[in-house]
């Protein structure tokens, strides 16, 4: 490792101050940090030994935990294809379409995402953060696979000049970076991100049989048809057979997005952030309950087929379990106190239910549902906040 | 009515180099200094001495223009070598080269009987002439306690649950009537109750588990649980208005010894530890000393940082530093001023952390050599409910440092600032993944509301 020592010392005469590419000194660290953990040391008072974590290696967690969602994805996007299109095909074709599709998506997000960041860095001299590492891959993994990848760029510059960067950069933001994105592709590009979208077809014709409505697209045809057939049925009787039958669901073999089909997948995502102490299992476990209670008040009420749809299915279709998991426990978003994360996971997975039910036009809520309670995640930490001042005035005056 | 108080937030760190129990023969070291910066609040000192003067132990060395009756005084006797000042000329070290022997200031001397009939102007009198006074802490802010005030009540630890922590049956070890005496004195200063703190997870010594005249309470759990200020906040928290005082056991005994001797004895015994002295063990020494004695052919390797306290909340002195007037240990650890080729993400199972982020596989129950690496750069605020995790009051930590950054004199105080001074929180910057300096910004926001 000495020559890349040797290197990034030959550079920092240019890069420090007073040198003659003084103003890229920010990006010069934020690589060299990268290479090598830094030499700094603890000051003279105070805590004179850190802990071994840093915002670099949290940021990695995350980024491990949505591997398996990743992996899942690119087959799954290989596999519907050559469903749809009536091919069999070795897992190996299916992979490589996958790949084909998924990887050139996930270079543009990274590749256009830093680039934004290194130029604010530069022009606001503020260092290099950790936070893009996981947008960049967030942001591939809920588009669909027949995403254009000029899209793609122009989302994720939104995204982070306009979700992150106009706030302050990482830490500072009121918005997931990676919704916002996708919620920008659905405000300024509907076609491309909603209706029949979700399987990468190609240049080959699908079956005869062939339907691209997703579960949810399934579920909200109910609305509005008072003789319409139960879900259920409906679900178990597509054109594929078992698509959408409840386990293969939960398994995530059905078209989507990218990462966001398999709910197993997420799970297993979820038992990472959970074991390492990255993601809060408070707000994961808050929006699933959330989700099941609306769900069940849905059947309660049962105006319609889609109200009547069993409430654990809210959990297995659509973007619900990868939201909870990869979006909602965004610390920098989400609420920040304990109690708060309860109500703010809570009110997420409610609200997914209510937009999912009343919402014909995109019967997807997780998006909508996660960036509302982005904006009221703050109002929710006031009050709990406020709670605790009150006990301590209360306190003086006993 | 005593309290047993059972703490579940917090996390013991586990270092290696303990001392060993024994107390070890080492030559006294040639210097001790009195250094004005271990006090908060001092802002203006006044020096009496000058460079070659002759002093005995308790001579006054200086005092602070703000509080002109609290003398600071000579910890040993013998003659005033350097007066070391550094920016703006700021008083930094008075160093006094010891005699052999060390020479006492005789001040008036009482039986156990007098004791009782003591007044609290004389008491006030001799502990701030002595120099004894500045071991009494005011909170809030954590400053040299104010003599014309009475405290609502009076709060001692008699544990310490910090890394490397010394063995409290060793430092203390006969002193007990003494500690009772400086009990019996402080008793004089409030109306209120003092308090005396005790482990309840560990075999506590008779002088504080049958101390008379004083509460006693039984703290349980992990680290920083040996913390007053955490203690008081369970037993009696600080509102807006309040002052109460802290001492540590160790000034509590001096204050006994000066009633009964009528001396300002600083020996005191300290634990020389931390993974980078290859004999960690105790000495005898005086308050203020040297530490290049205790240090001189005792490290396992030449890179290291010589920390006066301990590795949370300590200061870092130097291999030719002096021991701070609170502090009873020394600790040595590796400097960690190197980069560490993929350092931030490749597993290991050598680094110690409260999370378990990725990669970080080592239990946190073993032995650990930590250096002064940060092991990362300062970031914003990202991870949340971390500092609370580790801070066993209830005060939203990320909120409170927030609002001093804003210089949020309200919210400050709503959230609790004056119930906490930089020791408190020195877990929390110890866990923050973004790397904050917790107790610099703590300290930061002290002042803003003490001096606005």
């Amino acid at each position: 490792m000495k020559f890349l020592q040797d290197f990034f010392d030959k550079l920092k005469p240019f890069v420090e101050k007073g040198g003659k590419y003084e103003k890229y000194h920010t990006l010069y660290e934020g690589h060299r940090t990268i290479v090598f953990a830094p030499d700094l040391t603890t000051g003279k008072k105070g805590s004179q030994v850190k802990d071994a974590v840093d915002l670099k290696r949290m940021m990695f967690t995350v980024i491990i935990a949505m591997i398996p969602c990743l992996l899942f994805g690119m087959w799954n996007v290989g596999h519907q294809h050559f469903l749809a299109t009536g091919v069999e095909a070795e897992l190996i074709d299916k992979i490589l379409i996958g790949a084909l599709k998924v990887v050139p998506i996930i270079i543009v997000s990274y590749a256009v995402g830093l680039g934004v960041e290194f130029v604010f860095c530069v022009i606001r001299q503020h260092p290099v953060s950790e936070g893009f590492l996981v947008s960049g891959l967030l942001i591939p993994l809920v588009m669909p696979a027949t995403i254009p990848l000029w899209q793609v760029a122009l989302a994720t510059v939104f995204a982070v000049v306009i979700g992150k960067e106009a706030f302050g950069g990482t830490g500072m933001n009121i918005l997931n970076v990676a919704l916002v994105a996708r919620a920008f592709l659905y405000f300024a590009y509907p076609t491309a991100i909603s209706g029949e979208v979700w399987t990468y077809l190609g240049d080959a014709a699908p079956v005869a049989a062939y339907s691209g409505a997703t579960p949810l697209a399934i579920a909200a045809s109910t609305v509005g048809n008072p003789g319409a057939t139960p879900v259920v049925d409906l679900l178990n009787d597509s054109w594929s057979a078992g698509i959408y039958d409840f386990w293969n669901m939960f398994l995530g073999i059905m078209p989507g997005s990218i990462g966001e089909t398999s709910t197993l997948m997420c799970l297993i995502g979820a038992a990472i952030l959970v074991l390492t102490g990255v993601g809060s299992w408070k707000i994961i476990v808050a929006v699933f309950a959330g989700a099941y209670s609306m769900g069940l008040i849905f059947n309660l009420v049962g105006l319609n087929e889609f109200m009547l749809m069993p409430a654990q299915y809210h959990w297995v279709v659509g973007g619900l379990a990868f939201g909870a998991v990869f979006m909602a426990t965004d610390p920098v978003t989400a609420s920040q106190t304990e109690t708060g994360k309860w109500i703010y996971g809570f009110l997420i997975g409610l609200l997914t239910v209510l937009i999912r039910v009343f919402n014909p036009a995109y019967p997807e809520g997780i998006m909508l549902a996660i960036l509302l309670m982005n904006v009221f995640a703050p109002l929710i930490d006031y009050y709990v906040v406020q709670a605790n001042k009150k006990r301590r005035l209360q306190r003086a005056t006993v | 009515m005593s309290k047993f108080v059972k703490l579940k937030k917090g996390f013991n760190i586990n270092l290696a180099g303990k001392a060993e129990e024994k107390i070890g023969e080492i030559q006294q070291p040639e210097t001790f200094a009195v250094k004005p910066t271990d006090f908060q609040r001092i802002t203006r000192p006044k020096l009496l001495v000058e460079e070659g003067a002759s002093v005995k132990a308790g001579t006054p060395l200086f005092f602070d223009r703000l509080q002109e009756n609290v003398m600071y005084t000579s910890p040993v006797s013998g003659e005033v070598v350097e007066i070391k000042r550094g920016e703006k000329r700021k008083l930094l070290e008075i160093k006094i080269l010891a005699d052999k022997k060390i020479a006492y200031e005789q001040f008036t001397k009482f039986t156990v009987s007098e004791m009782s009939s003591l007044t609290k102007e004389t008491a006030t009198e001799l502990l701030t002439k002595s120099g004894v006074w500045p071991n009494i802490i005011q909170r809030p802010f954590g400053i040299i306690a104010d003599p014309t005030v009475t405290p609502k009540a009076i709060f001692i630890s008699a544990f310490d649950t910090n890394p490397l922590s010394p063995d409290y049956g060793i430092l203390f070890k006969g002193q007990d009537q003494f500690f009772q005496a400086g009990i019996d004195v402080l008793k004089k200063f409030t109306l209120g109750m003092v308090h005396v703190n005790i482990n309840a997870d560990a075999e506590v010594l008779p002088m504080f588990a049958h101390v008379k005249g004083a509460e006693v309470n039984k703290f349980s759990g992990p680290n920083p649980a040996g913390n007053v200020g955490i203690q008081i906040h369970h037993l009696d928290p600080i509102n807006k208005g309040d002052v109460v005082w802290t001492v540590s056991p160790y000034g509590v005994i001096q204050i006994g010894k000066l009633f009964l001797e009528g001396i300002y004895d600083t020996s005191k015994v300290i634990a020389v530890c931390g993974s980078e002295i290859s004999n960690p063990q105790y000495y005898n020494t005086y308050s203020g000393a040297n530490v290049g004695r205790f240090i001189d052919g005792n490290l396992k390797s030449d890179h290291v940082r010589v920390i006066s306290g301990n590795v949370l909340s300590g200061e870092a002195v130097g291999k030719d530093g002096f021991l701070g007037y609170y502090a009873s240990q020394i600790t040595v650890i590796p400097e960690g001023d190197k980069e560490e080729f993929l350092g931030w993400i490749l597993p290991t199972f050598n680094k110690l952390s409260f999370q378990r982020a990725f990669g970080l596989f080592a239990s946190t129950k073993k032995e650990f050599v930590l250096d002064t690496n940060t092991h990362g750069e300062q970031r914003s605020f990202v991870q949340s409910g971390n500092l609370e995790k580790v801070l066993p009051m209830d005060i939203y930590v990320t909120y409170l440092m927030k609002a001093i950054l804003a210089e949020d004199y309200d919210d400050m105080e709503a959230l609790g600032i004056y119930e906490v001074i930089e020791e408190d929180l020195a877990l929390c910057e110890f866990v923050d993944v973004s790397k904050n300096d917790i107790q610099k910004i703590l300290r930061q926001g002290l002042d803003l509301i003490q001096y606005s």
